[in-house]
């Protein structure tokens, strides 16, 4: 499994093929691009800026696949979360996960990105017409993580 | 010495991303920094009261309010978490 935290953008055709490569198992692959919008609660954005603990990203991020390749089959999987200034339209995280099946391959890829939703320590800071401020933290967002919680 | 680290809007509002702490004997748990730290009035008491909305982490691991902390140890607070 590969964690990267880079401010450069990535080529989601590339990384697809560089997870595969040589690896005749894999059946299904699962992705996830998350790209920033030019408009957050009613307020247009023009740039954001993305902070992280370093050190503590990657271990959160680590644990989250790990977690995933305990609960379903999964081959190997990759996580890049860009850091620093993004505007519209710009890339900021993409989740790859190569399963046997698209229905771990799935499971696995949604799981990894709503923990990383709320237990991964970025933080976004947006600018819009009326200034900067810093983005809260969203509700959905953790019952989202949350139905993942294994009962019993 | 423990070090502590904050990030986001709480390293903007305390005006400080990292410091060097001796830890007193009897500080054990990443609460009775809290409090330590709230202590120190101001914007440490405003930002780091009961009820605000703080994460923390202890040698890079979530923690919570009973977490030990001894010395050597990296502890950081920060908001709730907003990537993806």
């Amino acid at each position: 499994m590969t964690v990267r935290v880079q401010t450069g953008d990535f080529d989601v055709s590339r990384e697809i093929n560089a997870l595969r490569q040589h690896n005749p198992r894999i059946g299904a692959i699962a992705s996830f691009v998350g790209v920033v919008r030019d408009v957050n609660d009613g307020d247009a954005v023009s740039e954001m800026t993305l902070e992280h603990y370093p050190g503590m990203t990657e271990k959160a991020i680590e644990d989250i696949i790990a977690q995933a390749r305990g609960r379903w089959e999964v081959f190997d999987a990759l996580v890049i979360h860009r850091v620093g200034t993004l505007k519209p339209l710009d890339q900021i995280v993409l989740v790859v996960v190569t399963s046997g099946h698209r229905g771990d391959a799935f499971a696995a890829c949604e799981f990894i990105m709503d923990y990383l939703k709320t237990r991964a320590p970025f933080w976004k800071k947006e600018q819009t017409g009326s200034g900067e401020r810093w983005v809260d933290a969203r509700a959905t967002d953790d019952i989202a993580a949350e139905r993942w919680r294994l009962k019993g | 010495m423990i070090t502590v680290l904050y990030f986001a809007r709480l390293k903007e509002a305390l005006g400080t991303s990292s410091e060097a702490i001796e830890l007193p004997t009897e500080i054990s748990t990443l609460n009775a920094v809290r409090a330590l730290l709230q202590a120190r009035g101001g914007a440490w008491a405003h930002e780091l009261q009961a009820g605000r909305a703080i994460r923390a982490a202890v040698n890079q691991d979530i923690a919570a309010a009973d977490t030990p902390v001894k010395d050597g140890d990296e502890v950081a607070f920060f908001p709730p978490v907003t990537g993806g």
